[in-house]
């Protein structure tokens, strides 16, 4: 194996390594911390069902947001539907023999993908042009928007302007996954595109991306509004 | 107009959102609580020669008790959705009255202390010490916050500012640095039974004189009843409603509709109060200890259910957190909600036909609704979640002909606040609260002129008290305020029971 190999073949498992054991750090440190007292926003479903549902139908609307600013909403709303996208194509280049029905959708899938770095640029541009946004902003939210905008521009560079060996990318990625490391590509973008990859995981646990998981936790949201009928108990309480 | 030295906003319903202004309110600032204050609560007398050890350790103790606080110091994603939200910021401008700029004055001292990116980046990370300056932002700004909670409705992830400042404030409490008019009501309730630091005689002859003024206007035999033992009902209020107007009116009500459903009750002189400023500080064990006295105060009484008066923070502690803090009520006739509301209350029983309303008797008045926050995003009335909307204002259509809605954008859910909640109804902060109720005195007065509207109802005692000092700076009068059971009593027909 060549030293370049063997460098990226340590690096990705040490990113790997750092981004679940961070997330699942945090997400357990989030899951095991008390709520000592109930303090959902009202109004709020008075049963289980009730709050299931209405996340489920949060997590699939952006309400709050929608209802915040439209505008923001717009642009936040359109990144993480194209995440959705950007997941479906890349999840062939993790699984042999890739099924049927993930095979038919990759051009629809290509077609949201490509769309990436609009809503990124637009939301960044309104992070600067707003004079509230740009106050709150700090150099690790514009470094977020950055990394992001340039993991997109390096995957549709690698598509449709420095082609790539895309059978051989899918054996050097499988080959991670199965543990048995083989040759990486040595093109010089994919190199950059999965590079940048790898910064994003190390990033991502510890930076305001683990808002994807601390949204499953948020006491406010996630609470029943049951005082009154049922007890809760605190459990550093007397 | 009162006279000011500061400027007053020009009111424009739809708000404007302002352009914003460095500093615009760093001027404002809290008196600080005095020695004997601070040691009788059990917080350290002056601030504390290590304090910025010990407010990080305050810091990392409280992010590991409240679920609420450690998930928001780590999730914000500067969507900016809450920064137009917060009507101080849309009153003063100042970008610190921003939600997520508030949040941000503890996030930053978390980072550096906490998370690895502040450790390794520091300020590229905007991660800082709690230095002399950020501690004078903490209390500044975490005094212009009031714990509304109107910012978190539009946050993605729910984040709720008001669990921040909760915290900041007892971090400040905890190395000796507290805001005397919190501190100081807190000490007069454990002395007193009431916030207002009212003695039982002056309270026993106050009760008195209500019994004979309405004896004399309605001919009734209505009971103002204090410490008596075996009613059915101990009666809860907040202690302006003794005194203040127009919580009286309230309060008369309250008795009136007792007597009209021949339900007996008593008021406590151990616990005449109502109102909880333990959460307004952060401290649980406050809370807690607050809350007992009315419990104790239930068992001494031999009472079978609880009913609380009008009002909003205070209706919170007693809906959200009373059974967590001194549950469980099974000492309590089960077939009613303890704590219940008065209005749960009286709204089963005019949907009963128990009461004889006579409306016209409101005819002078056109009538709107103020949803109080702590109400409408802390609490619920009744068994569907919205209820606490309703059941006030079914209250008020039973009794009054003339009801008109404020917009939705400005009330419900959505409600601004009064601009005097979260332990800020004091002098010292005037600007602020003139400054902070312009949103809602905007939506009040397009609803005057437009709508012919001349009472706006409400049931919080620190909302009523707020707006008779701060309405009238717009030119509105202050007897535009009132309290939804004032309609009640002035509609009841008692007979002559
Ligand atoms: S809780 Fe209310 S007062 Fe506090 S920041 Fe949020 S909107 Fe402003
Ligand atoms: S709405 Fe929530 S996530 Fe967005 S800036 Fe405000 S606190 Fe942060």
């Amino acid at each position: 194996m060549t030293a370049l190999s063997a460098a990226f073949t340590v690096l990705s498992y040490c990113a790997a390594g750092v981004f679940f054991g961070g997330l699942l750090f945090q997400l357990w440190g989030y899951a095991t911390t008390p709520s000592p007292l109930k303090i959902p926003v009202t109004p709020h479903p008075t049963t289980a069902a009730g709050v299931v549902k209405k996340n489920i139908i949060a997590l699939a609307t952006f309400g709050s947001l929608f209802k915040g600013n439209r505008w923001t909403w717009i642009g936040g709303y359109a990144f993480h539907v194209i995440l959705i996208f950007v997941f479906v194509r890349h999840l062939r280049l993790f699984i042999n023999p890739v099924p049927p029905l993930l095979a038919e959708i990759q051009p629809v899938a290509l077609l949201g993908a490509m769309l990436l770095p609009l809503p990124l640029i637009y939301l960044w541009v309104r992070r600067k042009a707003v004079d509230r946004y740009d106050y709150i902003s700090s150099p690790a939210d514009h470094f977020a928007l950055a990394l992001l905008l340039l993991i997109g521009l390096t995957g549709l560079a690698l598509k449709f302007v420095a082609h790539s060996d895309v059978v051989r990318i899918k054996e050097f990625l499988l080959g991670l996954v199965m543990l048995s490391p083989v040759e990486i590509p040595a093109h010089p973008v994919f190199l950059c595109h999965f590079s940048l990859v790898l910064i994003l995981a190390i990033f991502f646990p510890f930076s305001k991306l683990l808002h994807a998981g601390g949204v499953f936790f948020t006491p406010t949201r996630v609470q029943v509004d049951n005082p009154r009928e049922s007890r809760h108990i605190n459990p550093w309480g007397n | 107009m009162a006279k000011t030295d500061f400027e007053i906003p020009k009111l424009e319903h739809p708000v404007k959102i302002p352009a914003i202004m460095e500093g615009a309110s760093s001027h404002l600032s809290i008196h600080p609580a005095n020695e004997q204050m601070k040691t009788k609560l059990g917080f350290p007398e002056k601030r504390v020669d290590n304090w910025q050890e010990t407010a990080i350790a305050k810091l990392g103790e409280l992010k590991d008790k409240y679920r609420s606080l450690k998930i928001f110091l780590d999730v914000c994603v500067k969507c900016g959705s809450c920064a137009d939200k917060c009507h101080y910021f849309l009153g003063t401008g100042d970008p610190n009255n921003m939600p997520v700029a508030r949040q941000e004055l503890m996030r930053k001292v978390y980072r550096k202390n906490f998370t690895i990116g502040g450790k390794l980046f520091g300020s590229l990370a905007r991660a800082e010490d709690l230095t002399e300056e950020v501690l004078k932002e903490w209390v500044t700004y975490f005094h212009q916050c009031s714990q509304c909670r109107r910012c978190s409705v539009f946050c993605p992830f729910g984040i709720d500012t008001a669990e921040i400042t909760m915290a900041a404030r007892e971090i400040m409490d905890s190395i000796g640095v507290g805001h005397k008019y919190s501190l100081e009501i807190i000490g007069k309730v454990h002395d007193t039974g009431n916030n207002l630091g009212i003695p039982k005689p002056a309270l026993t002859s106050t009760l008195e004189f209500l019994e004979e003024d309405v004896k004399e206007t309605t001919g009734a035999d209505v009971k103002f009843p204090l410490d008596v033992e075996g009613a059915e009902v101990l009666m809860v209020v907040p202690s302006a409603d003794f005194f203040s107007s127009p919580h009286v009116d309230s309060l008369v009500g309250y008795a009136k509709v007792f007597h009209a459903a021949g339900v007996s009750f008593t008021f406590s002189s151990h616990a005449s109060e109502f109102a909880n400023f333990g959460m307004f500080v952060g401290n649980y064990a406050q809370m807690q200890k607050i809350a007992g006295r009315i419990v104790q105060a239930a068992h001494d009484l031999k009472v079978k259910r609880i009913v609380v008066g009008e009002c909003g923070h205070a209706w919170r502690v007693a809906y959200s957190f009373w059974n967590t803090l001194v549950g469980p009520f099974d000492f309590l006739d089960q077939a009613h909600p303890a704590p219940q509301h008065i209005c749960e209350f009286t709204n089963g029983l005019i949907k009963r036909g128990a009461l004889k309303l006579d409306k016209s008797a409101n005819d002078e008045f056109t009538v709107t609704f103020h949803d109080s926050c702590n109400v409408a995003r802390a609490s619920r009335m009744g068994d569907t979640p919205g209820g606490q909307f309703e059941i006030p204002r079914e209250i008020l259509k039973a009794t009054c002909n003339k009801y008109v809605e404020m917009p939705e954008e400005v009330n419900r859910e959505r409600t601004f606040c009064c601009g005097g909640g979260g332990g800020l109804l004091t002098d010292e902060l005037m600007e602020l609260r003139v400054k902070g109720a312009a949103p809602k005195a905007a939506a009040l007065k397009e609803m005057m002129d437009e709508k012919g509207v001349n009472v706006m109802a409400m049931i919080c005692a620190i909302c009523k008290a707020q707006f008779t000092k701060v309405l009238p700076y717009y030119d509105i009068p202050m007897e535009t305020v009132g309290g939804v059971h004032q309609f009640v009593s002035n509609a009841i027909q008692l007979g002559d029971k």
